[in-house]
């Protein structure tokens, strides 16, 4: 058991492509850390790099206190599983479960004792003889994880280890890894580029972007609090959107768009330093457009809308809007079905958890309805 | 009733019809596969028939009846004469080394171009590619030199000559099939705490069985069949190929004992093939199918 630190380290290839730029993150003790951005981002990279398949370029790589950066995988007492899982094609399950196990001399029946523990964690107890090759995609993944487990290592790393299952067994497993982690009570490095299964699993989540790290903070702060466009756009189902706006405003200070208006504080944008006059990008959630009959709420700004599409969900519907030239989504409940493609109305905002950004720059000057940290 | 007994012979018609549509294909391949099998079965019979009888009359006459009597005496005098006998030896103590050498050195230096990095890997491999189109005859004559300067017996001779030449081509076959194994395999097997030897060993060289087995049919049966390399090098120790040759009467016929002997010298091959038959499809289909 033990973090995993990243310090100032970088990726180069030859060629002078860069994987990773000045990554910095600490992963605690048994935390459940996720690795998640578009492909390319270096997510993968930065995981084999603690596993020791990737050279570092530059900086230090720490498990617990130890620098590993010049010690050899088998050495680094760490366990991961692959995408591809990675059976030996040629071995039984307890064979692919034990090899670990027997190259670094541990006793034969403590290896025996270890296998079956791991198999009836598992379930895979009835297909110990099988070879891989006999298992279903579910049972190989699983011996994938058991092969990590019987090492007891000090952090296990994961490389999309769901994203051959299909959609039902993934929601099932993603469960499973989830239970494993609160039983074996270890560090997780999880990577994987679907955000959903990063919301849902990590304790904390780094997101990356073409080899730079954008945030790292928990899936709450994430979704309410992004620090930049990038992890306000990739974080969150639909996506949030993103409209185009200036302030000013007559008196009250207000966010003017393409056909409409939204009202802000004075004092919200004085203390992000956003000043009058400064184009902006407004970021709103889903959620955060309402029909104005079911709101809940009385006053909220509402801002003129062409109904596109409905899509039902059955617990709630998307209805996504033509508001000032662009397509926005919205989440509502299924009560607003009643809407007709076509049909002009109204859309309520909730300004409450109000998103701005630099267009230059995409940082975020009011994130979640506050100032932003920077 | 009669609606179902229509049912049943619908399908059955039509199971007539295909079998008739496919007695065209049917003759054609069992007229094909006897045209290929005459020269075999010629061999065979007049292996069986008794000296003499060759410039009388064809070996088929014996199938009409007038073709005189059949006997395996020829068999029985092949081992009258010990060179001959003693030549089915030689060719295993040839053919095994020949065949087990490159498999051993090409293993390992396949698994050394496909995963392990070193300075001029690109431009040995090369090299070594390159050594594929150098005829084998054009070797003949430098390598009897060096032979002639360090004296090993004729059948090492013959044995690490064809070793050599199997190297580059084995080499290059290996490190095709090994590029198909999914590099994870590796990775795992190194975060397990295996060093290069006990991949190549534990992981890589099962997984290899089918290209082995494959390559060692056709390197076994080339070496039995060659002929060139044993009559310049095997000297008093001759391969089956290179004793069937010497069978040969000055002014007479030697048919009987050359298709007998002939007809022996096949066995080997033959048992070999299909020990190996499993493998040998495999390794043609060899990386098509996600392990």
């Amino acid at each position: 058991m033990a973090g995993v630190v990243f310090e100032h380290v970088y990726k180069r290839y030859a060629g002078n492509v860069v994987a990773i730029t000045d990554m910095n993150v600490q992963i605690k003790d048994k935390e459940f850390m996720v690795l998640v951005g578009p492909s390319g981002c270096g997510k993968s990279t930065a995981l084999r790099m603690v596993a020791g398949l990737e050279e570092i370029s530059d900086g230090e790589v720490k498990i617990g206190d130890r620098v590993v950066n010049d010690v050899a995988p088998k050495d680094r007492d760490i366990a991961m599983v692959f995408q591809s899982y990675a059976l030996y094609p040629h071995m039984s399950v307890y064979d692919n479960l034990s090899f670990g196990l027997k190259l670094r001399k541990t006793p034969k029946a403590e290896i025996d004792k270890r296998v079956r523990e791991a198999a009836k964690i598992l379930g895979l107890e009835p297909f110990l003889e099988r070879k891989p090759k006999a298992l279903s995609g579910g049972q190989r993944q699983r011996v994938a994880l058991g092969r990590a487990i019987v090492r007891q290592p000090k952090a296990f790393l994961m490389d999309e280890p769901l994203s051959n299952l299909d959609a039902k067994l993934r929601v099932e497993t993603r469960v499973n890894i989830l239970k494993l982690h609160q039983r074996l009570q270890t560090t997780f490095i999880y990577v994987t580029h679907d955000q959903v299964e990063a919301m849902t699993m990590g304790d904390r989540i780094v997101v990356m972007k073409d080899g730079y790290v954008q945030q790292v903070d928990t899936p709450d702060t994430l979704y309410h609090h992004p620090v930049n466009m990038f992890v306000a756009g990739f974080i969150g189902s639909p996506a949030m959107n993103f409209l185009p706006v200036r302030i000013g405003g007559d008196g009250q200070t207000a966010l003017h768009g393409e056909g409409f208006d939204v009202p802000v504080e004075e004092r919200l944008l004085s203390e992000a330093g956003a000043e009058r006059g400064q184009e902006v990008i407004m970021g709103v959630r889903p959620e955060d457009l309402k029909d104005p009959r079911f709101a809940g709420r009385d006053g909220l700004p509402k801002v003129p809308a062409k109904v596109e599409v409905i899509e039902s969900m059955g617990s709630e519907i998307f209805a996504y809007f033509n508001i000032g030239g662009k397509t926005m989504t919205s989440r509502m409940d299924p009560r607003s079905g009643d809407m007709q493609p076509g049909q002009t109305t109204q859309v309520a905002v909730d300004t409450s958890h109000l998103h701005l950004f630099d267009p230059k720059s995409e940082k975020a000057l009011v994130s979640g309805g506050k100032p932003a940290a920077n | 009733m009669a609606t179902r007994a229509l049912e049943i012979a619908g399908p059955r018609r039509s199971a007539w019809r295909q079998a008739l549509e496919n007695v065209p294909i049917h003759v054609f391949f069992i007229v094909a596969g006897v045209l290929w099998a005459l020269p075999a079965i010629g061999l065979l019979v007049t292996s069986l028939r008794p000296v003499g009888l060759f410039t009388v009359t064809g070996w088929w006459t014996i199938f009409t009846g007038t073709g005189g009597q059949v006997g395996i005496d020829n068999y029985r005098h092949l081992f009258d004469s010990p060179l001959l006998a003693g030549s089915f030896v030689n060719s295993i103590l040839i053919a095994v080394p020949a065949t087990i050498i490159p498999v051993l050195f090409a293993t390992l230096s396949a698994y050394a171009f496909t995963w392990l990095n070193f300075p001029g890997k690109t431009i040995f491999f090369l090299l070594l590619i390159a050594l594929m189109v150098v005829p084998l005859q054009m070797a003949l004559i430098p390598v009897a030199q060096l032979y002639g300067f360090i004296g090993p017996p004729g059948i090492v001779k013959v044995f690490l000559f064809h070793a050599a030449f199997a190297l580059p081509y084995a080499t290059f076959l290996f490190r095709n099939f090994f590029l198909g194994i999914p590099h994870e395999l590796l990775e795992s097997g190194r975060m397990d705490g295996a060093n290069d030897w006990r991949i190549f060993r534990t992981i890589i060289l099962p997984l290899a069985y089918p290209a082995i087995a494959s390559f060692a049919v056709f390197q076994f049966l080339w070496v039995w069949n060659d002929l060139l390399v044993g009559l310049v090098f095997a000297g008093n120790t001759p391969p089956v190929t290179v004793a069937i040759l010497q069978q040969m009467r000055n002014f007479g016929s030697s048919v009987d004992v050359i298709s007998a002997a002939s007809f022996l010298s096949v066995i080997p091959p033959l048992l070999l093939f299909f020990a190996f038959q499993r493998y040998f499809v495999q390794g043609l289909l060899a990386g098509s199918v996600k392990g």
